[in-house]
């Protein structure tokens, strides 16, 4: 009892020392960022940067994807004011920047070479001829699949596959018994998991969200043959449980060697090679997005995660230093000679593909340059759109219709609906929540 | 002795946490009125405007809420009565005596130092995980097909999960409780020759009636609030499979953005508490006086 | 024979309450022992005898310090714990000895304060936080703290001081003692043990806390609720690691938890018992 009431006093002091003690330093920038692995590499550079600008403090805010998309607007639309640099997708820069939220970034340094930023990921981070985001790293989306397993099924993956193939060979290869799916693909409900995806499928079978005049299209037959196309495959040749996986767990039964084909973001790449985690590394091929028949819609998925400045910020010339130091191609050699290069973050800079070692290193670069070559998120459907965006619609709505649709897309997967009634159910809320916001606008 | 003076100094004593938590009622919920009659989206602040009811209609409208306001029920009765009853049958065998008494307790009641979103996180990856989770491992031992819980019983694992939690609490209270049931009195009831069964029903269920009241009374609180277990196991799917009213006020806010829109249902929601809480004191809340 | 059959029941309710016990236990102890597994270990199946690697921890703690969000958890939990205390005691206090018509009604809509759904209430207070410079402050996070708790503290006092037999405190004036008196020598140390549980039960409440203590704070302020908000869904395989950030976020709490279980069992009551 006495041990305890020491205790217990011992707590209440510190506890009331910590109340009113208060931090004070300098010039200290607050980053908040996404716990991926090419973030949490960053921080641990970080060191790197301050040795060379002693005056500039990191104060390092990492959340899970979900919870930093929603901590962060809530304290950018509130102009809260706790951020000195966000980590944001090329979702949010042009909706944010268009509410005048973001600043400017016009202090990169004359060393930063903006014209060396792949031409697909810049477009998406500049409104009005203004870049207002730097790309961190950046991804499209291709196939990965299994050489040995279709080598064995007596398959060759053609230069340019359709989801007709596809479709063949994920049945071809699946081996309920050796617990081998022939493919896995995003079925966890999300506006960025598997709508990013199914969105993606669908612009390749020729649909789109919208008309030009803001009319949701999921009573379109597009959308009926990508969705039923999805969920049928999905049943004959996916994994246990599809409705629950996303990125990461896709990524872990491919490591695992329980998929024969996947289609995600080309980072992935870089994860299923590395023999390290995965047990397949050296069985992995890649090629292009497929295509519906003769259509050459390759989905146009493109993603990047970028460092932005928020205009609440006081300490602005410090965070673009910071910037600049990230994203700059000098990083890009501090990461390769400490880390190797297939760990470099990709997808963002043309000298990169250019660059021998790392073509060397990583055997995915080429196809994951040709991915992100291939997608164009100002146009990304067959039809016309008056949205940009390829595997989302860069409309501040659309976080909220996606993952209300994915929802019911994913009890699809779970066989909980039907394809038709979630159709219609997708068709009713969307269009309720799109005249809510005011389209057309 | 009960003085004017002693019942001025008693409401003197009363009035910090009176008035405090008056303020900490009455200001958020003004402020939640207000943007209720708002057309407030956070992503587009210059477009504030009032807009009436609509946005309780739209609330009241959107496909999920009826759904939503029955899987809430279906979540606060679950719970209730799987921490009652295990809470009671467990407090029955701890009440025994047995070895080791004290690490059995501890045991017992370590699920309530779990954080939510811990406690969701242990159960979704390591527990009910379709591929890798103890309960697919089980499975697999036996032959069978692993069951995919998120997927097929959405709204169950979630009452399992929030169960789990909530257990210690209700057995330690009903513990305690049949701890202070006169043990002269069970010795009779024995010579009486009345059986297990009789001298439960007869003896320890109305002594347990104030304590199960409590536990009833506490959780339902706790319960018709619970978000974060969804969040971070179903997201509320499949379809609406696992939204409850909590939950669907959260996506309209956080995901959705709509201030406006989250307003109006924080205030239906806390007009149906209300009404829940109503029932609930007119049912059982005669146990509390005494 | 009487004995034998006391025993042979001992035996029987002890296996049962030992297996109870466990299937409840089982998910944290497999979180800890899935800690120390290596990650492919993690999943390779179901397995209780891990390799005994320390590396997750050392993995966790490079990623993400852990020492400043346990001190904020405590600084916080504390903190909030004894505020809503000093406020909470004179009122249960009053309500206890000086009981009114209206007492239990307004104990009843102290706890009806609790039902409004936090997530609606979270841009107006964040405005008023903002307003008042206290995002990202502890002071912030321990006023917020002690309001949410603040309605669960006054009623577990006031039923504990109820159980306080009125007729002490009478004999004790009529030895002629003042009220100072009273309270430091009567009825304090019959207070002292529903105190400490009361006490306890808030110090967990407010560190398991974790929808206002991720959204106000940022990086000061930040408890282990957002500690292991970083850890939940990353790239890779990370079962192993997520465990052991979890029993780093839970350990403390445990710890105290098991120490001061009878301390906690006693007050633990609501009023339930009598």
């Amino acid at each position: 009892m006495t041990l305890k009431t020491i205790l217990l006093g011992a707590c209440s002091a510190l506890a009331l020392a910590g109340l009113f003690s208060t931090a004070a330093s300098a010039e200290t920038l607050t980053i908040a960022t996404v716990n991926n692995g090419d973030m949490v590499r960053m921080q641990g550079l970080t060191s790197e940067f301050t040795k060379a600008n002693p005056d500039i403090q990191i104060n390092w805010v990492t959340l899970e994807e979900n919870v930093l998309r929603e901590r962060v607007t809530t304290d950018i639309a509130t102009k809260g004011g706790q951020y000195d640099i966000l980590t944001i997708g090329n979702y949010e820069v042009p909706i944010w920047a268009k509410q005048g939220w973001l600043l400017e970034l016009n202090k990169l340094g004359d060393k930063y070479d903006t014209n060396d930023i792949l031409p697909a990921i810049k477009g998406g981070l500049t409104v009005n001829g203004k870049l207002y985001a730097a790309p961190f790293y950046g991804e499209s989306a291709m196939i990965m699949y299994r050489k040995d397993l279709f080598e064995k099924a007596g398959l060759k993956m053609p230069e340019n596959p359709t989801w007709e193939f596809i479709g063949d060979a994920a049945r071809k290869i699946t081996d309920r018994k050796g617990d081998v799916n022939g493919i896995c693909l995003r079925g966890k409900a999300g506006w960025g998991e598997n709508m990013a995806f199914i969105t993606a499928l669908t612009n390749s079978f020729g649909g789109r969200w919208f008309d030009e005049k803001w009319n949701p299209q999921f009573d379109q037959p597009e959308w009926k043959a990508a969705l039923q196309f999805y969920v049928d495959l999905m049943k004959d040749a996916g994994p246990a449980g599809a409705s629950s996986n996303g990125f990461n767990e896709n990524l872990t039964l491919f490591q695992q060697g329980k998929c024969g084909m996947w289609m995600d973001a080309t980072v992935a790449a870089s994860f299923v090679s590395n023999p390290k985690d995965s047990k397949v590394a050296d069985k992995v091929g890649y090629a292009l997005f497929p295509v519906k028949g003769e259509m050459k819609n390759h989905g146009n998925w493109l993603w990047s995660w970028n460092l932005a400045v928020p205009n609440s910020s006081k300490k602005a010339d410090s965070a673009q230093k910071f910037i600049s130091w990230a994203t700059s191609k000098e990083y890009t050699q501090l990461v390769a000679s400490k880390e190797g290069w297939a760990n470099v973050p990709p997808g963002t800079r043309t000298s990169l593909y250019n660059n021998e070692d790392y073509k060397k290193a990583a055997a995915f670069a080429v196809p994951t340059l040709a991915a992100m070559n291939a997608a164009d998120i100002t146009k990304p459907t067959v039809k016309p759109v008056p949205y940009t965006g390829g595997q989302f619609v860069a409309i501040p709505e659309f976080q909220a219709i996606g993952t209300n649709v994915g929802q019911l897309f994913s009890a699809v997967v779970a066989g909980q609906s039907t394809v038709a009634d979630a159709l219609a159910q997708a068709q009713t809320a969307t269009a309720r929540e799109m005249k809510r916001a005011g389209y057309p606008k | 002795m009960a003085t004017q003076n002693t019942k001025t100094l008693a409401r003197l004593m009363m009035a910090p946490s009176v008035l405090l938590l008056l303020v900490w009622m009455i200001v958020p919920l003004a402020m939640t009125l207000w943007f209720s009659f708002q057309n407030y989206n956070l992503l587009d602040p210059s477009n504030v405007s009032f807009t009436g009811l609509f946005n309780y209609q739209f609330f009241y409208t959107d496909p999920a809420f009826f759904q939503s306001i029955w899987n809430t029920l279906v979540i606060v009765v679950g719970v209730l009565l799987i921490t009652v009853i295990g809470g009671i049958a467990i407090a029955l065998l701890l009440d025994q005596p047995i070895f080791g008494q004290g690490i059995v307790r501890i045991l017992v009641i370590s699920p309530f130092f779990v954080m939510p979103p811990v406690a969701a996180l242990i159960w979704k990856n390591m527990i009910m995980h379709p591929g890798y989770g103890v309960l697919a491992d089980i499975n697999k031992f036996f032959g069978l097909q692993p069951v995919d819980w998120f997927a097929r019983y959405p709204l169950f694992s979630i009452v399992i999960i929030v169960a789990w939690q909530w257990l210690p609490f209700a057995t330690l209270i009903l513990l305690t409780a049949l701890q202070s049931l006169d043990g002269e009195q069970k010795e009779a009831a024995e010579m009486d020759g009345a059986n297990f069964l009789s001298r439960f029903i007869y003896l320890v269920l109305p002594h347990l009636a104030r304590a199960i009241t409590v536990v009833i009374l506490i959780q339902t609180i706790f319960l018709l609030g619970v978000y974060a277990e969804i969040l971070v196991t179903t997201n509320g799917g499949p379809g609406y499979a696992s939204t409850n009213l909590a939950f669907l006020i959260y996506r309209t806010a956080l995901l959705g953005y709509d201030v406006g829109g989250a307003s109006a249902g924080g205030i239906i929601a806390v007009v149906l508490a209300n009404i829940v809480a109503f029932f609930l004191m007119r049912a059982v809340g005669k146990n509390l006086d005494r | 024979m009487a004995r034998s059959v006391t025993t042979r029941h001992k035996v029987t309710a002890t296996a049962a309450a030992w297996v109870v016990a466990l299937i409840i236990f089982f998910p944290i102890l497999y979180t800890l022992i899935t800690s120390i597994k290596t990650e492919p270990e993690a999943i390779a199946g179901f397995s209780l005898w891990p390799s005994g690697t320390f590396e997750n921890y050392i993995t966790v703690q490079t990623q993400r310090d852990y020492f400043k969000p346990f001190m904020n958890s405590v600084i916080l939990s504390v903190g909030s714990t004894i505020l809503a205390l000093i406020i909470a005691i004179p009122s249960a206090w009053a309500m206890a000895f000086s009981p009114t018509k209206r007492t239990k009604d307004i104990l009843m809509w102290m706890l009806s304060t609790k039902m409004m759904p936090a997530v609606a209430v979270l841009v107006p207070i964040y405005l008023m936080f903002r307003d008042f410079g206290l995002l990202d402050s502890r002071i912030g996070l321990t006023v917020m703290l002690t309001l949410i708790n603040l309605p669960i503290v006054v009623w577990m006092l006031y039923t504990y001081f109820r159980e306080i037999p009125g007729e002490i405190l009478e004999a004790s004036r009529m030895d002629g003692a003042g009220l100072w008196q009273e309270i430091v020598y009567v009825l304090t140390p019959m207070a002292v043990p529903g105190i400490a549980s009361t006490l306890l039960l808030n110090i967990i409440l407010a560190w398991n806390e974790s929808f206002w203590t991720i959204r106000l704070s940022t990086t000061n302020a930040a408890p282990l609720t957002a500690f292991i908000a970083s850890f939940s869904s990353p790239q890779g395989l990370f079962w192993a690691k997520l465990s052991a950030a979890s029993t780093m976020a839970i350990a403390p709490i445990l710890i105290l938890g098991w120490f001061s279980q009878k301390q906690l069992v006693r007050g633990l009551t609501f009023g339930a018992v009598k």
